[in-house]
Order: C-alpha cells, then sequence, then structure tokens
C-alpha cells in the first residue's frame, strides 16, 4: 500500500518537530530513522550532550513511564531501547571527546545461577538511556565477580537480578559480603526481578528493590541526588 | 493411538489436582541458591522421589517432573548443556516409579520451563533452535517415561508455539501454561484472551492450557476468568503461587497459608479451570487442604472480580489488557508510515 503522502522526510522539519518525530521514533522503534534525526541534529550543529538528553533520553522517558504502567510490555521496550543504542552508538565517541557529564555510574549484573538477563538488559538500556554510565557483567555472577567488578569500576551503584526464587536468595550472599568488607555503605544496591518484592529487597538489606527498568531509572536518580545533597552538606 | 492417562483422567473426573511447588521443596530439602535442581536427578534421586511422593501422598492426580531447567539454554549455565538427555529422562524415570507404585493413576507431566532466551526478532534465538532445544527434552523425558509434556511459565508466544511443535516432533501429548505477571499479562505483552485463541489456532492443541506462577492468587484467577471470557472450550489449568514470598530467617518463605489455597482452589473451579494446583510457595500441606476443599466444598457461580479479591487479596493492577479498563495509549500524531 502506497502511503507516501504521510511519509516524512526528517531534514525538512524544523528542530522542535524534529525532536517531537524522534521521540515517536524511538517509542516505535525505529533504529534507522533514530539515527538518521541524531545525525542531523548534530549536523545543525547541536550539541552531542543535547541530543542525548533532549530527545534519546526525553524519548525514552516517555517509553519507560508507558513500561511502567502497563501500556508497553518487553518487545516493545527492547525495539525501543535498540533504536536508543543506534543514536548512543553515534553519540558516545563524541560525548567521549566533550567530556560530557555523567549522572552516575552502575555496576548490573543477573546472579549466580540464573541465566535471566531480559530485565537486566532493559535496566542497562534504560540507564544509559537515562545517562548513566552502566557496566554489565552479563549473567551468572558470583560473588567475587561483583566485587572484583566493584573494585574495579568504583561505581556509585550495584544493580542486582534474579527471575527465579531459587536463584533470589543468592543477593543477600553478595551484600552480605559487603557488608562483612565493612563496604556497604559505598554503594547503592538495586535489586530486582519477578518474583522480588519491595519487602525482600528490605529483608535481605539492599537500598531499594526496582519493579521494572523504568522505576530503576527513577529510584537511580533519586539516590544519585540524595548522594550529591549529602556531599555538599 | 491409546489414550494418554490424562485425557483418561479427563474423562472420569470433573475437576484434578495438579502438584504444588518445586524449588520451594527442593530449597527445604537443603538446595542452595544458584545451583540446578535438575543435578539431583542424579546426584540425590532419593530426595527427588520424595518431591515426587508429597503431591502423591497428598492426593494430587498429577504431579511434574524437576525438569523445569532441563534445556539445554539453562544447562549451559552449569556446564551441563551436554546432560540435557540424561537428566530429563532420569527424572521422568523417577517419577514413574513414584506414579506406578501409588495403586492408582497419577500423570507424570514432563515439566518444560522457558529457554530464558529471547526469541527474533528481538533477541537471538531462532523459532528452529527453540524448537530443537525442546526437542531435545521432549524426547528424553518421553524417554524416562512420562505421560504428557507439561510446558510451563512461557512469556513469549513463538517460545510457546516452539515448545507445541516440538511436542509435536517427539509425537508425546501436552499442556502448556503461561505466567501473567505483568499488569495482568505475560511480560511480552501477551493477554489471557490472547492465549486462549492461540491454542485453538495450533496443529496440535494442547490437552489442556491455562496459567501458573504470575504473581499472587488473585491475579491468576483473574487470568482464567479471561480464559473462560474468551470462549475457550479446552480444559483449563490453574497453578497459581502461594503468597507473595518473604524473605524469613534466610530462606524464601511464600505468605499463603493452607487455608487461603483451599479458597483459591475451590475458587478456581469455580472460575472455570479443570486442572488446579499451586506453583511457588505451595507444599504439601497446602496441597491436603486444596484436595479436602475442593472434595467437600460444592461448586458456586462464577465469582466476580470483587469476590475473587475479597477472599484471597487485590489485584496487582487495574486492568488485565482484556476490558477496556486499562491505561490508554498514548495520543500520537501517527504521521509516521507504519508497516
Amino acid at each position: 500500500m502506497s502511503d507516501e503522502e504521510n511519509d516524512i522526510v526528517l531534514s525538512e522539519l524544523d528542530d522542535e518537530e524534529l525532536v517531537q518525530q524522534m521521540m515517536d521514533d524511538l517509542y516505535d522503534g525505529l533504529k534507522e530513522e533514530i539515527e538518521e534525526g541524531t545525525n542531523i541534529l548534530l549536523e545543525r550543529g547541536w550539541q552531542p550532550y543535547d541530543v542525548l538528553t533532549k530527545a534519546l533520553v526525553a524519548g525514552m522517558t516517555i517509553v519507560g513511564h508507558d513500561f511502567r504502567d502497563g501500556i508497553l510490555f518487553v518487545p516493545e521496550v527492547l525495539l525501543a531501547a535498540n533504536a536508543m543504542k543506534a543514536g548512543m552508538f553515534i553519540l558516545k565517541p563524541l560525548l567521549a571527546e566533550t567530556g560530557a557529564p555523567t549522572i552516575g555510574r552502575m555496576v548490573v549484573g543477573t546472579v549466580k545461577g540464573d541465566i535471566h538477563d531480559i530485565g537486566k538488559n532493559l535496566v542497562s538500556m534504560m540507564m544509559e538511556g537515562a545517562g548513566f554510565e552502566v557496566v554489565d557483567l552479563g549473567i551468572n555472577c558470583d560473588v567475587e565477580k561483583y566485587i572484583g567488578a566493584l573494585d574495579e569500576e568504583k561505581p556509585d551503584i550495584l544493580g542486582m537480578s534474579a527471575l527465579l526464587t531459587t536463584t533470589m536468595p543468592y543477593m543477600k550472599v553478595v551484600i552480605d559480603e559487603l557488608v562483612a568488607q565493612g563496604r556497604r555503605d559505598e554503594f547503592i544496591v538495586l535489586v530486582g526481578g519477578a518474583p522480588l518484592n519491595e519487602e525482600f529487597g528490605k529483608a535481605i538489606g539492599a537500598d531499594a528493590y526496582c519493579r521494572d527498568a523504568a522505576v530503576a531509572v527513577e529510584t537511580a536518580k533519586e539516590f544519585m541526588a540524595r548522594k550529591h545533597n549529602q556531599a555538599r552538606a | 493411538m491409546s489414550t494418554d492417562a490424562l485425557t483418561k483422567l479427563l474423562s472420569e473426573k470433573d475437576w484434578l489436582m495438579a502438584d504444588g511447588a518445586t524449588g520451594t521443596t527442593l530449597f527445604n530439602m537443603g538446595l542452595t541458591s544458584g545451583d540446578a535442581p535438575e543435578m539431583w536427578n542424579v546426584d540425590h534421586p532419593d530426595r527427588i522421589r520424595a518431591l515426587y511422593q508429597g503431591p502423591v501422598d497428598a492426593g494430587s492426580d498429577i504431579f511434574l517432573t524437576n525438569t523445569f531447567g532441563g534445556n539445554a539454554s539453562r544447562l549451559k549455565l552449569h556446564d551441563a548443556q551436554n546432560r540435557v538427555g540424561e537428566l530429563n529422562r532420569i527424572a521422568a524415570e523417577l517419577g514413574r516409579e513414584v506414579a506406578d507404585a501409588s495403586g492408582r493413576t497419577v500423570v507424570v507431566a514432563g515439566s518444560m520451563g522457558p529457554t530464558g532466551e529471547i526469541m527474533e526478532p528481538m533477541g537471538p534465538l531462532s523459532f528452529d533452535g527453540a524448537v530443537e532445544m525442546f526437542h531435545e527434552q521432549a524426547d528424553a523425558l518421553k524417554a524416562g517415561g512420562a505421560d504428557v509434556l507439561w510446558v510451563e511459565t512461557i512469556s513469549s508466544d513463538d517460545e510457546f508455539k516452539a515448545a507445541a511443535r516440538a511436542a509435536e516432533l517427539a509425537d508425546m501429548p501436552w499442556c502448556g501454561t503461561m505466567s501473567f505477571d505483568t499488569a495482568g499479562r505475560t511480560m511480552m505483552g501477551f493477554t489471557s484472551a490472547d492465549l486462549a485463541k492461540l491454542v485453538e489456532t495450533l496443529p496440535n492443541p494442547p490437552i489442556a492450557f491455562g496459567a501458573n506462577c504470575g504473581v499472587g492468587a488473585s491475579d491468576l484467577l483473574r487470568t482464567v476468568l479471561g480464559f473462560q471470557a474468551a470462549g475457550s472450550t479446552l480444559p483449563r489449568i490453574a497453578k497459581g503461587n502461594a503468597g507473595i514470598p518473604k524473605y524469613v530467617h534466610g530462606h524464601i518463605h511464600y505468605d499463603g497459608t493452607p487455608e487461603l489455597m483451599a479458597d483459591y482452589a475451590v475458587l478456581a473451579r469455580d472460575c472455570g479451570a479443570t486442572i488446579i494446583g499451586g506453583c511457588c510457595g505451595t507444599t504439601t500441606e497446602h496441597l491436603v487442604q486444596m484436595r479436602k476443599a475442593l472434595e467437600t466444598r460444592p461448586r458456586g457461580e462464577t465469582p466476580t472480580l470483587d469476590a475473587i479479591s475479597e477472599a484471597l487479596g487485590g489485584f496487582s493492577s487495574a486492568s488485565d489488557g482484556t476490558d477496556d479498563k486499562g491505561p490508554a495509549p498514548r495520543e500520537r500524531k501517527g504521521r509516521r508510515r507504519r508497516s
């Protein structure tokens, strides 16, 4: 079916319309359109950091809210995150050159015995989309792997994920090790995964349980703001 | 073709009781978090026999084998991807042994959980790849003497179809349930009505289909009501969790009491479920009370959502995506050409 009159030529849009369109395209997971839009904004002299925050992050925030509210589900969010990643791929080297600020650093991984990384990957992508630097340890992470990464990466946040009731108690093993080393307070510990809940998060000594990737981003931002306020005080 | 044990039981009785939790029970026997439960089929066969014996003694008509994570993708994590045949076959053999010694017909259902991977085009797993993994597992469960295959906790329709195809290739009768844990849908956005529709279109429909795990007992029953509202004619399965997981004294405890699960079982039957069991947190003690309630309490009218939440607690979301009461999709300009 020909639909050409409805087709949009991104380069003909003014900045404001283009950013609006990019948000729609992110929502629809249109990777090539996001790449094109990102390049157009850069050609027009936009700072890489502005493209990131005003187009990509702003667009992913909408996706995140609709995911949180049960309007979008995993397939749509994965497509959106993939499109965002394509835009990020263009921006990353430029951001490094211009020394753009990151709002925080996170180490994230799925716990030992657990192969499930769908939710964890979403968290990783949404956090990047929100401007965090993320080091993803992958699946099946034992306590040594987590602690090693904390030593090496010195993140603000440790994120742990589990999908199985048989693996979720392992989060406590990691937290207990941090407590034993007297380093628990150095990190914000966020946990998530389908069988978890807030009470479980509290019981094992995490800072917060995050119901989904969108909530993880919001929670991480809150904790980072608190951390900065404390540092200033 | 001779009639399988499950079809036979379904023709004789108007409801059947399935089993409870596998993971919870194995933890109570000393399984360590992070270890693969399937290894115990070989390393601790006595504990697996005891796992199966629990529901048999509690009066279950069906129990699931300890093979939930027994596909190559999941076992790879424990470097046991080459042991799919052995671990699944032995799990089914142990089940056969326990079932045959029970003195009545007890169905050995070969549990097949998700691969844990996302399917194409969103993820790396192809349809054929998923079929191959499930087929390998299905053949082994069949060789060990499983009566039926029991595909469970699936969230993606493609993965469900792949498991169905594997059952067809293995020439095995099967049942299939999905986990509706995200605002009343599966995490992939699949609704109860979608599943009811999907099973009718498969070339080899399951003997029964339904829901397992998910959030709480209330949500699960809302899903089962959704199957009924969609006009489904196949027998439906309800296998809900015994409440919500809590961390008590170093282990996971589910807060649903045996009394609550007894109420749940009777309500599940009133919601149109024919096969009723529990999932995470459901112990033998729960099953005994469920059986008793199903045997002694009369059938009732189809409960309203209010009646369910009054008896079992509130729902996790206002809508499950099968009515128009859910959150509205975002207003779009919609000028972009859509494929």
